[in-house]
């Protein structure tokens, strides 16, 4: 995964609350390999017809090049299927902007180079209004941590580790087969002093 | 001197192996519990040419995907290849599979605790969020997204930042007809779908000690629908009565060394959580959601809510919400007609979750149709040796096999557009059970209720006749 810490690119609203993994990818489409790509999935029951025919008024289809999503609170929540970062990265998008997010979606999001950026409700309500049904041009900077919409610039919320890993493009499994020594000390000195940890057998 | 810990605290410490300058922790993990959706992490794996670092702490089932009814041949080809990609990566990394002919094959989270693999003071992970259900026997068990699921794979471990806690404690008595389910879907319609965001619950006071290991169990696992990391009770006698000679659980003098240390671990009495909530058992009836959220949830004797008298930044919420489940504004709850049910899932299709359904059912008739699943083979065994399944079949609903089925919809047991399902899983999320479909939650007795009237119902007068009679 190559890291990032800036992003130009456009931004578009999905103005509702509670938007659970579920929404984002419907659990039909999970058994599909990653390699066929899962951006034809986002948000998929949202964005088109029973017949599967996409719905015009919907953000994303009149916008497919945004690449920000700004969004109300509480987003992915729910099932800890990484299927659905996986659906919004292969369609482009590089930050969601939100109040809150669910905590697993999150973690997610940042093992897959995808900003979840939080902002206070009244600073996303603020920008859900003065995009409202348009695109506009925005600016995330990681090293920052803001967020330049048009005119205006906010300060989002990020764990420093979470920035780090976003911005060097981290892999922790890299970083913890280092640690391998000092992991198997551990394991051992936790088994002589919980040996009923281990499962009998 | 260190100050008072709390359970969640104690358990934490003795699994971190480091902790970063960013205050990330390495946590080593003592189960990891993979299914079919694992695919993603054994591909990641595989890519770069790494072996499971510990299979005899891994263990695997088929259950997301699992056919629930003609099992010697799966048709659907996108199904069969799930369960068939599962089965190879077990045999190629050296893992326990419980698989579709395994005896103990059944829903990840019915099984780890059935199985004891499941023990108090355990870090147990698997890649879906109601990995929280484990936390009822004392383990701190959540839920991991695919690269994490790689990374365990891999090392053993977990990198993790430590989440705030929070004590829920409830006190008093139960009222007949409400339990474990009617718990959680009040304090989440209290709290909100995110209420515990960034949290590991405690659960504790006197109502959630008599409370059975099963019961605690799907109070754990609802958790994560109130947005918590994860949730836990205490170890105590009736952890140890349910986990006795289970079948991967310590023996001889290490079980005693182990009870001792379990005991061991409940929050010191002056410990301090970082938000408490206290909830008065007397004041919660049967509960049913009413929404597209777990959050969206009313005592059955309540009315679906107006948006038009709702505070107006909630308004259009549940418009939205009437509108996707077919309801009117006001209408009472008990007015909702179902077109079917299901009883199943890993939140309530343990055995004495079937037994409550069919003490509503027994000698009566389902004026809709509905599916039962037990959580386990080991579960739909002993309902059969109890008699339930009869009762179920008698009633006019269909008994099949143990898998997550149609809480989720992967293995095709799906509610169709526009149908009403009274369910006892876990989300009522839109197009959760199948595109359009409309789902209200509810307890095991509260679904065999509705299937018996075709209407969401207070199963309490029911249960009142049976005690009568």
């Amino acid at each position: 995964m190559s890291g990032w810490s800036t992003h130009t690119g456009t931004a578009v609203v999905l103005p509702l609350e509670n938007v659970d993994t579920d929404q984002i990818i419907p659990a039909r489409f999970m058994s599909t390999p990653r390699s066929e790509g899962y951006g034809r999935f986002l948000l998929h029951d949202l964005a088109h017809d029973a017949e599967g025919a996409k719905l015009p008024g919907f953000a994303l289809n009149r916008h497919p090049d945004a690449s920000v999503l700004v969004t109300r609170r509480n987003f992915g929540g729910g099932s800890s299927r990484e299927a659905a970062v996986y659906a919004l990265v292969d369609s482009g998008i590089r930050a969601v902007i939100a109040p809150s997010f669910g905590d697993i979606f999150a973690a997610n999001a940042v093992n897959n180079g995808l900003l979840p950026a939080r902002v206070s409700a009244e600073a996303a309500e603020e920008m859900i209004t003065s995009l409202g049904d348009a695109t506009a041009p925005v600016r995330i900077s990681l090293t920052e941590l803001t967020i330049t919409l048009g005119d205006r610039t906010l300060a989002f919320d990020l764990a420093d580790t979470w920035r780090e890993k976003l911005i060097n493009g981290w892999d922790d499994i890299d970083l913890t087969l280092q640690e391998r020594d000092a992991n198997a000390a551990f394991r051992d000195a936790y088994r002589a002093a919980t040996p009923w940890a281990w499962p009998a057998t | 001197m260190s100050p008072p810990r709390t359970l969640f605290d104690k358990v934490w410490a003795r699994h971190e192996i480091s902790r970063d300058a960013g205050g990330t922790s390495l946590l080593w993990v003592d189960r990891h519990l993979v299914h079919e959706g694992s695919h993603h992490a054994f591909a990641k794996l595989a890519e770069r040419g790494l072996k499971v670092a510990a299979p005899e702490l891994t263990f695997a089932v088929v259950d997301h995907y699992a056919p629930t009814r003609e099992r010697a041949h799966i048709k659907d080809p996108a199904i069969r290849r799930m369960v068939q990609t599962l089965e190879a990566n077990a045999e190629k990394h050296g893992i326990t599979c419980f698989g579709l002919r395994d005896p103990r094959q059944g829903i990840v989270h019915v099984i780890g605790p059935e199985q004891g693999l499941t023990l108090p003071g355990l870090l147990v992970n698997c890649g879906d969020s109601h990995t929280s259900t484990h936390g009822a026997l004392g383990a701190i068990g959540f839920g991991i997204g695919a690269t994490e699921v790689a990374h365990v794979l891999a090392t053993q471990t977990l990198r993790q930042k430590k989440p705030k806690t929070m004590c829920i404690t409830v006190d008093g008595a139960l009222g007949p007809g409400v339990g474990a389910k009617d718990i959680a879907l009040g304090w989440i319609a209290r709290l909100g779908a995110d209420g515990a965001r960034g949290h590991a619950i405690e659960y504790a006071g006197n109502t959630i000690r008599g409370l059975s290991v099963e019961a605690r169990l799907t109070l754990c696992n609802l958790s994560i629908e109130g947005g918590a990391r994860c949730g836990m009770v205490a170890p105590d006698d009736v952890t140890l009565d349910y986990l006795v000679a289970r079948p991967f659980a310590p023996r001889g003098a290490l079980w005693d060394r182990a009870e001792q240390d379990w005991l061991s671990l409940a929050s010191h009495p002056d410990a301090e959580f970082d938000r408490e909530v206290s909830i008065d058992a007397a004041d919660i009836a049967p509960t049913v959601t009413w929404g597209t959220s777990p959050d969206e949830a009313a005592p059955i004797t309540d009315h679906v809510p107006d948006p038009a008298t709702a505070p107006p930044e909630k308004a259009a919420r549940i418009g939205a919400a009437l509108d996707y489940m077919g309801l009117r504004p006001g209408q009472p709850l008990t007015s909702i007609a179902v077109d079917q049910v299901f009883i199943g899932s890993c939140t309530n299709a343990r055995i004495e979750d079937l037994r409550a359904a069919a003490a509503v059912l027994a000698g009566r008739r389902a004026k809709v149709p509905g599916l039962v699943s037990a959580g386990s083979a080991l579960v739909k065994q002993q309902a059969e040796a109890e008699g339930l399944d009869r009762i179920f079949t008698e009633a006019g609903l269909e008994w099949v096999a143990a898998g997550c089925s149609m809480c989720v919809g992967m293995n095709g047991d799906l509610v169709e557009p526009g149908k009403r399902c009274a369910s006892t899983t876990n989300r009522n999320f839109r197009g959760r059970q199948g595109r359009g479909a409309r789902t209200h939650l509810m307890s095991p007795a509260m679904a065999a209720a509705a299937a018996v009237t075709g209407y969401l119902t207070d199963v309490r007068p029911m249960l009142a006749e049976r005690s009568v009679a």
